[in-house]
């Protein structure tokens, strides 16, 4: 059963230095505020899970929090490139980065395969790519019926996954409607499920396009009004598109990042 | 004849590869445009199918990253994500799938991962997003690429998706059900594989483009066919739709982030 907790005691309860995190939200409904509450705990030695890294792992990576990345696309949606990841990938600031590296099918298929409690997820994948040379998490396997080979990758299986979502009910349930993403998948993956939401509401209207995670697979549920932004909740507030193009110029250079975060999240009041 | 950009020629000559009816795999930018002009324009019933599980999605506006909420709005069906790529591309069910790439070879394989060594890269691109998986399945490929001796090279710094591979009946007995790229549309011009060796040929050259031009910008001993054929200039119809689209989509962001963030 969900338990309604602030995020601060969310993050502090069930989110632990070298853990295996996943903040998930395919462009839509990312947890920044939960982010920023990781940070602001200086949490250490994480490996961050995430298909599209974004910029709250640009954040999260800059701040020292990360040893290692498990992702698919590293890139700043429609502007370019994320620089913190790639200032700690190329010149190992503020810390090395370790990295493993995925295409979507294969990383959703990895979710998938923790979701069903299996040792990997399988795909018809990966067909003469170098990626298979540098990530000892995909191998292949043939299929024991046609003999055909397929591309295996081992399952993720986080030891907490964070995400938002617009509603709870009293109950603790969760509603995600929109574009629904991985965020199911990274849920029942994990060991433990913190969700943040846009409100508590004592029925949801089920908009078209929803999924509903129910109360008992969720260890932790946290009010926060706004906890994606500047990400989106689609029916609450757009994407902050400004944003996003601002975040270039800001993540180029190692101190205006600093001094944003220190401003920006460091700063900030913790969310209720 | 009307003047137009690269961008709008590109886009323009995409759009005219699509047929009605087509399901298409596309993601932000050149091919987004292309997918949604050849929709306003003669291929109505294309279905648009973005990776971020919306599908047959029909944007009034372009939008601006793959996740935009308009794209759900206006969709028949959304799914999650390990459902689009695997019921949706991998079942088979996309016909042509857009790529770009920062590097692209002579057999169209293509790099989106490092320049230079992947332990110690020079530049860390992005990584692979959807593309192995897109270049594997989907029926068809089309590539839209800026040509120049940068991206066009004699040997990628790493295999992120496969082309052709090594050229030949490479592809064929690797396992990918798709066909492969069957175009590269540049700034210049475009390029279609060999039937024999796949190797990139140059078989249309853009309005003003010369060969000896295409053979620049080109990182290896362009192949180029006996018969070119010319890109036709883009109709002022087709340009007036592609930009009342590219219009409409500036001042419904610009609006939208006027209204802000509350």
């Amino acid at each position: 059963m969900g338990q309604t907790l602030s995020l601060r005691d969310a993050v502090r309860r069930h989110v632990h230095d070298g853990d295996v995190v996943a903040m998930e939200g395919f462009t839509h409904l990312i947890p920044f505020a939960a982010g920023h509450e990781v940070i602001r705990q200086r949490k250490r030695d994480l490996t961050l899970v995430r298909m599209t890294p974004d910029l709250i792992y640009d954040q999260l990576i800059g701040t020292g929090c990360a040893r290692k990345l498990i992702f698919s696309w590293g890139g700043n949606p429609g502007v370019g490139s994320l620089h913190r990841f790639r200032d700690a990938v190329e010149n190992g600031w503020p810390r090395p980065l370790e990295i493993v590296e995925h295409s979507h099918a294969a990383m959703a298929a990895a979710y998938a395969a923790g979701a069903s409690n299996l040792p990997f997820g399988m795909l018809r994948g990966y067909v003469g790519s170098d990626l298979v040379k540098h990530n000892p998490t995909i191998k292949w396997v043939t299929c024991p019926f046609t003999g055909e080979e397929l591309a295996a990758v081992s399952a993720l299986r986080p030891d907490v996954s964070i995400v938002h979502a617009q509603q709870a009910n009293r109950a603790g349930d969760v509603l995600i409607h929109g574009i629904v993403g991985i965020q199911k998948e990274a849920i029942l993956s994990a060991k433990r499920a913190i969700v943040t939401v846009e409100e508590i509401v004592e029925k949801f209207s089920h908009p078209p396009h929803s999924v509903v995670i129910p109360n008992w697979v969720i260890t932790a549920v946290c009010r926060v009004p706004g906890g994606a932004k500047p990400s989106y909740a689609h029916g609450y507030y757009h994407r902050d598109n400004a944003f996003y193009i601002e975040w270039d110029a800001i993540s180029r250079d190692r101190d205006r990042f600093t001094a944003w975060i220190e401003q920006n999240v460091m700063r900030a009041p913790a969310r209720v | 004849m009307s003047e137009y950009t690269n961008d709008e020629l590109m886009a323009i000559e995409a759009a005219r590869g699509l047929r009605d009816g087509d399901v298409c795999f596309v993601g932000i930018g050149l091919p987004s445009t292309a997918a949604n002009l050849a929709r306003l324009t003669h291929a109505p019933n294309i279905v648009l199918v973005y990776e971020s599980g919306t599908i047959g999605t029909r944007p009034d506006v372009l939008p601006l990253s793959i996740g935009d909420g308009e794209l759900a709005e206006t969709a028949d069906a959304v799914v999650s994500v390990p459902e689009i790529f695997a019921y949706w591309l991998q079942g088979g069910r996309i016909d042509v799938g857009f790529l770009g790439a920062a590097q692209i070879d002579r057999y169209g394989n293509l790099n989106t991962t490092v320049i230079g060594d992947y332990a110690k890269p020079k530049t860390r691109l992005p990584g692979a997003g959807g593309a192995p998986e897109i270049a594997t399945s989907a029926k068809e490929v089309l590539l839209i690429v800026k040509q120049d001796r940068r991206t066009f090279v004699e040997r990628l710094d790493f295999v992120t998706t496969a082309g052709y591979l090594t050229g030949g009946d490479s592809r064929a007995k690797s396992g990918a059900p798709g066909a492969g790229p069957t175009r590269v549309i540049t700034n210049l011009g475009v390029m279609e594989p060999d039937p024999f060796t796949k190797e990139l040929t140059l078989v249309q050259l853009h309005p003003g483009v010369e060969v000896e031009q295409v053979r620049a910008a080109t990182g290896w001993d362009l192949k180029v066919a006996k018969e070119l054929r010319r890109t036709p200039e883009p109709s002022p119809q087709t340009l007036a739709v592609l930009r009342d689209l590219l219009a409409r989509t500036k001042a419904a962001h610009a609006a939208q982030a006027h209204s802000g963030c509350h």
